[in-house]
């Protein structure tokens, strides 16, 4: 236990689900980004997934519109302490998009629209643990959110979960991004609150 | 320099309250003293940790404000009050010199400046936006470089501008830093410029034209910093020179 705070008393939440540790919740849906909201224009938008190999597997938009699609309600945690439960979201499972792809591959780096890119292990994106998702509480994702479509990796802090995603890189060997290079977590599991390099 | 703040492993420290400085009426100043600091850039913020009696404890981000100088374990945040804030009330409102809380840090390698940096800073704050800036202005001082520096400074009234009276003395002090404060529901008297939002005029008169390749930092409100970014875009700004920082809370 740390150093105790005379007079502070907090906000514990006596009822719902547990938070991770040293998070709060939150209603809204703050925005955190490092740089400008891109603007991407649906008929050139595309996502590719490039395997080991240099093999690029790519679909526009209208394409990953015919994909199977998934609702899914989550709760997503933000390395900046804010939690928000019970998010509601539609989009297509990336197992879907890796059906036909053959990589030996047990890493991956997300790369976004205005150069962002996160590092995620390959298992993390499977069985129904993320997806590329476009709407979000039954609207299309607003830009400043990660439309026309992010990354969505729940059971991770939200930076991993690529806004603005345009495509899957997958590496035989880990490769830290954006903000993993700027002193974050190479992994980010909220319950064990892995916020910065060395949690 | 603390260069390699962001690769060593964060530890809660002790930090003890030194001084407060009241800002506004709901803005403090609080300068910690923690022994061990590493030291920090401008731009980097910290993560303050309260624990109540019974081991409850909670944390918030915070943007540093003191350039990292020769009082070594002296750290400045500038704290704002969100009326229904969880820690917030307590920062500002309860505690006092020879208390203690947790801090660790310095976090944060992307939204920072750095004095070997030649290019001309712009800086564009939204309300308390305004503290990461405040430490990149400081740290210009500190090092004494002459890059130019702009900042366009967003918020209320008169009585909301943290830091007034030492930023008209900086901008009259140097040359190299100009100050230009924009306000959004009343002016000054004598203040020529009607109240308003931030403009696309605003920033191309006080900021700097985009063809000087300006590294510019914007941060704020979320609504502000999307405009604000909007705009610098619109102007001709390179995405890729503007660096952001979103603040939650309500806009300036």
């Amino acid at each position: 236990m740390g150093i105790v705070s005379p007079g502070f008393s907090g906000r514990r939440q006596t009822s719902g689900p547990k938070l991770p540790p040293g998070q709060y919740l939150t209603q809204d849906f703050p925005v955190l980004s490092a740089g400008p909201t891109p603007r991407v224009a649906l008929d050139s938008w595309e996502f590719a997934v490039i395997t080991e190999t240099g093999e690029r597997h790519t679909w526009s938009w209208a394409e990953l519109q015919e994909l199977p699609a998934e609702e899914f309600t989550v709760d997503i945690h933000c390395v900046t302490k804010w939690s928000k439960l019970g998010t509601r979201w539609r989009g297509v499972a990336i197992e879907t998009l890796l059906e036909d792809v053959e990589t030996a591959a047990d890493f991956t780096l997300a790369h976004s629209y205005g150069g962002y890119t996160t590092n995620v292990p390959l298992d993390d994106l499977l069985d129904g643990q993320a997806w590329i998702a476009y709407e979000f509480e039954g609207e299309p994702l607003a830009p400043e959110h990660g439309g026309p479509a992010r990354l969505v990796v729940p059971h991770l802090y939200f930076w991993k979960s690529a806004k603005w995603v345009r495509g899957l890189q997958l590496l035989l060997e880990d490769e830290p991004g954006f903000w993993e290079t700027a002193g974050y977590h190479d992994y980010g599991d909220p319950w064990r609150e892995q916020r910065y390099q060395g949690d | 320099m603390a260069r390699t703040a962001v690769s060593r492993r964060l530890t809660w420290r002790a930090a003890e309250l030194r001084e407060v400085r009241g800002e506004t009426s709901s803005a403090h100043s609080l300068i910690f003293e923690v022994p061990g600091w590493p030291g920090h850039l401008p731009g980097q913020h910290v993560d303050v940790r309260l624990t109540a009696e019974d081991g409850y404890s909670t944390e918030r981000s915070y943007s540093i404000a003191s350039a990292f100088t020769d009082h070594h374990d002296l750290v400045e945040l500038t704290v704002q009050r969100i009326p229904d804030g969880e820690v917030s009330p307590y920062l500002v409102d309860v505690l006092q010199p020879g208390m203690r809380v947790e801090l660790r840090g310095p976090v944060g390698g992307w939204f920072v400046w750095r004095p070997a940096d030649t290019a001309p800073v712009l800086l564009v704050a939204g309300g308390s936006g305004v503290v990461p800036l405040m430490a990149m202005i400081r740290a210009r001082a500190q090092a004494s470089v002459r890059v130019p520096f702009r900042l366009v400074y967003s918020t209320r009234t008169p009585e909301d501008v943290l830091y007034a009276d030492e930023l008209r003395r900086r901008a009259l002090e140097d040359r190299g830093l100009d100050v230009t404060i924009v306000y959004t529901r009343r002016v000054p008297d004598g203040h020529g410029r009607p109240p308003g939002r931030l403009t696309a005029a605003d920033l191309a008169e006080w900021g700097w034209p985009p063809d000087f390749e300006p590294a510019v930092f914007v941060c704020g409100p979320t609504g502000f910093v999307e405009a604000a970014a909007d705009l610098l875009i619109d102007a001709g700004h390179e995405p890729a020179r503007i660096k952001t920082e979103r603040f939650g809370g309500t806009d300036a």
